[in-house]
């Protein structure tokens, strides 16, 4: 689908845009850490006219996992027992400590694609145990429910920090202080969820929500979007990624989390708890449940690091360049906080792509 | 292995769009391009040799519709050469 991509369509929907908001200033916010890249990456801020702001919401699953569950993962590492994880997860920093350092002292800490091969791995290794860390929203909790929902082996174990997207949504329409025009919702997500649970949006709040692709045009027409919504005075749910996101979402995906989840209240780190907004293993799966399965002694936690602006930033508050460790304290390669860790973190993203 | 470097690097949220190649039960082995690689297709209907699919920690999620890409495409074309805005 390169006509996506193309340079001359994403300059006529800015031109398009340029016009039809005619100096009226808007502000959008996104939930979707890869909606941050694609719009840091194709640089599609100075694309956008200057009327027209886009900020980031907290939409990078890894940097709001709670400290307290990667101490959790870190303790059992050091345990003996064997942690899979995604990638970004192994070198952010809980209260003390990370996954990589607990690898690099010994611990055993795989990094996985996703949780079926967590589970082959624990198949392939009946004496020892594997404990799957589940992060991530309702675009990778379908498949920690579905591994769970085939039985897995004995000595398997998830701890579930699955969180999903639309409560966060509503708590940044409830932050207050800034105000934003609209939303552009998470496209895989979308994909999973549908564009249902958005309806609460437009009907509750008079904000436009439109769900978008992630290639430049994809972004940039669900901004025209949001902007007709506006001038024409008729608030809805739309959708601009048509070609994977329908209304109702995947029904055998939602089955699987309705069958293995319940909906909790959860913690985002340096947010603080958002209710309903956590996934949790149901009572009868708690076998796999590792929170239940093991004695986990943590001590005291620390979210974040004194210095670490990670819960500005992931509220739109703070840009990443106003934080007094970017690119100084803080890089990719020497972290002090999350949001510099994940490939989906905003401070991350800045620093990779955003900076000439 | 090639293949497990070129997914290790792949963020997590990004889905890479994937040719069906061949369907076994539950699962499909899919060709990103050269590079092949199975995928749980238990999430999805009536998958078919060629659909081409979206595929997210193992897992495929949606079925590209290309007509609908192609309706928004054109769409958006009208939108933009001033009608219907």
């Amino acid at each position: 689908m390169t006509d996506f991509k193309d340079r001359l369509l994403a300059e006529k929907i800015v031109e398009t845009i340029d016009e039809l908001s005619s100096g009226r200033k808007f502000r959008f916010c996104h939930v979707c850490g890869t909606h941050e890249y694609s719009i840091t990456r194709y640089g599609l801020r100075s694309l956008l006219p200057e009327n027209v702001e886009v900020l980031a919401g907290p939409g990078c699953p890894v940097c709001i996992t709670p400290a307290e569950e990667l101490d959790k993962v870190i303790f059992l590492a050091n345990e003996g027992v064997t942690i899979s994880t995604f990638g970004d997860v192994i070198r952010v920093p809980g209260s003390r400590s990370s996954l990589a350092e607990a690898k690099a002292q010994g611990g055993q800490v795989q990094i996985v694609y996703g949780p079926q091969d967590a589970v082959e791995l624990a198949k392939k290794n009946p004496e020892t145990d594997v404990v799957f860390f589940a992060t991530g929203f309702e675009t990778t909790a379908p498949m920690t429910a579905s591994i769970i929902l085939n039985k897995p082996p004995k000595n398997f174990s998830t701890l579930v920090v699955h969180r999903i997207i639309p409560p966060a949504m509503e708590f940044m329409v409830g932050v207050g202080e800034h105000r934003f025009d609209g939303f552009i919702a998470p496209g895989h997500v979308s994909v999973i969820i549908g564009t249902e649970p958005y309806q609460i949006f437009p009907k509750a709040y008079q904000m436009p929500t439109v769900v978008a692709g992630f290639e430049p045009a994809d972004v940039l027409m669900a901004i025209l979007m949001l902007i007709k919504q506006i001038t024409d005075g008729d608030f809805k749910v739309d959708n601009e990624y048509t070609r994977l996101v329908t209304d109702g979402g995947n029904p055998r995906a939602q089955a699987a989390m309705e069958k293995a989840f319940e909906v909790v209240g959860g913690h985002w780190r340096g947010i603080g708890r958002i209710p309903d907004s956590a996934l949790k293993l149901r009572d009868e799966f708690s076998e796999y449940d590792a929170d239940l399965k093991y004695d986990i002694d943590i001590g005291e936690v620390r979210e974040l690091d004194p210095r670490c602006n990670c819960h500005l930033v992931i509220i739109g508050k703070v840009h990443p360049a106003e934080c007094a460790l970017f690119g100084k304290g803080c890089t990719p390669r020497g972290p002090r906080g999350p949001c510099m860790v994940s490939t989906e973190g905003t401070c991350h993203i800045a620093y990779r792509y955003g900076r000439t | 292995m090639f293949e497990a470097k070129l997914f290790e690097g792949l963020k997590m949220c990004v889905a890479v769009p994937a040719e069906v190649w061949k369907i076994e039960g539950s699962e499909a082995i899919l060709d990103y391009g050269g590079v092949k690689r199975k995928a749980n297709i238990d999430f999805l209907e009536d998958i078919k040799v060629g659909d081409y699919v979206i595929v997210h920690v193992g897992f495929a999620i949606q079925k590209l519709d290309k007509e609908e890409a192609l309706e928004s495409l054109k769409l958006w074309k009208q939108i933009l050469e001033g009608e219907g805005l």
